[in-house]
């Protein structure tokens, strides 16, 4: 195949838009891409200041490199759940890309806070790993946000992501979720800071890609208990349906946006309040968060570690 | 010619392309990208028989 664009050799065929690109142009298209996603959905404004959840793999630390790259000052932060031989790897591979953007990273050891790694913590709070890990993950971020100053957190939520989650709440029609998922979740001064998916365009295949042809040094093997995950089964469904229909991804996505915009206007919301405890956002009196570690005995002190680049005096936001 | 995928090698034999590749061992090209020569490759990349293949899945989960 020949690239579309200066009809060199191509590297990747992207089906979905009918064309083929070399590695130069590839990098440029996916960059491009994520700009006009930020720009069409209003995902960025120029007071915003941003901090990119970075977890070591493709889609977080690509994206932490693209921000930078088109001039978004973003700096990093990682949560060390305490997966034996997974999350010091991960961390690795974060504080050499934070090296390489001359960012730094706020870094949150689940063991030092609470005592505990995320195996022992989901087992006391009877959840499973994955919905323990999501839970103190959404509170974490918002917190580190608010307590250095940010306002947004940025996520790399990539195409594959968003529709694999979007099709398990179809499948079970889990309507608490269903229309709640957006690309952008706003701020509540003081309280909750704004959540963005920059990457909600791109798919996984693209993703890797860009990591690759960009020399961008991440985690290849998957968290050990994601295994089994359904999101996984959902994601060979969606690419098996894509194989033999390219776009349907993108058009699946896309639509539900649209649909949801129509739906959001007629629903009322519920009232938020927060917590007693921490501020954070909840539909009673103490959050999600702190009611689950009162409740299962969980102490710990809520700090972050901050690790600034090598050799380099960083860039001042 | 010796193709490497999840950590094992595989030996496969008259494969003219990668989509071919991918079609025989059964592994959907929306997920996985195909490295010859530690370079990335579309399907029609034609195969020699001195090649070396390297096939990563690209899927994430949790």
């Amino acid at each position: 195949m020949k690239c579309k664009v200066c009809g060199g050799n191509a590297v990747i065929s992207l089906r979905a838009y009918n064309s083929a690109l070399c590695a130069k142009d590839f990098v440029s298209f996916l960059e491009n891409r994520v700009l006009k996603t930020i720009k069409k959905y209003g995902l960025i404004e120029d007071k915003d200041k941003l901090l990119v959840a970075v977890s070591g793999g493709k889609d977080s630390l690509s994206l932490w490199h693209i921000l930078n790259k088109l001039g978004f000052n973003a700096d990093g932060m990682y949560i060390d759940l305490g997966i034996e031989g997974y999350s010091d790897l991960s961390l690795e591979k974060v504080k050499k890309m934070s090296d390489v953007l001359k960012r730094p990273v706020y870094i949150f050891h689940l063991r030092d806070a609470l005592g505990k790694g995320i195996e022992v913590i989901s087992k006391r709070i009877k959840r499973t790993t994955c919905s323990a890990c999501g839970m103190i993950k959404r509170y974490i971020m918002n917190r580190v946000c608010l307590d250095k100053g940010f306002n947004v957190i940025v996520t790399g939520h990539n195409l594959d992501d968003e529709t694999s989650a979007l099709m398990g709440n179809l499948l079970y029609w889990k309507e608490e979720y269903l229309w709640k998922k957006e690309m952008v979740l706003d701020e509540e001064e003081g309280h909750l800071s704004k959540k963005i998916k920059p990457l909600f365009l791109c798919s996984e295949r693209e993703m890797a890609a860009y990591a690759v042809l960009c020399g961008i040094d991440y985690v290849y093997d998957e968290c050990p208990f994601s295994i089994g995950a359904k999101s996984l089964f959902y994601k060979e469904m969606l690419n098996k349906v894509e194989d033999k229909s390219p776009g349907t991804k993108l058009q699946f996505l896309k639509g539900y946006l649209k649909f949801t915009r129509e739906i959001k206007k007629e629903k009322n919301l519920k009232e938020m309040r927060y917590c007693i405890n921490c501020g954070y956002p909840t539909l009673s009196e103490i959050c999600n968060f702190c009611r689950i570690m009162e409740k299962y005995g969980i102490k710990g002190n809520i700090i972050f570690d901050e690790y600034r680049p090598k050799d380099e005096e960083f860039q001042h936001r | 010619m010796t193709v490497e995928f999840d950590g094992k090698k595989i030996n496969v034999e008259k494969i003219t392309t990668v989509l071919k590749l991918l079609e025989k061992l059964s592994i959907n090209r929306e997920a996985h990208l195909v490295f010859v020569n530690s370079k990335l490759v579309t399907e029609d990349y034609k195969l020699k028989d001195d090649d070396e293949i390297k096939i990563i899945r690209v899927v994430s989960g949790g």
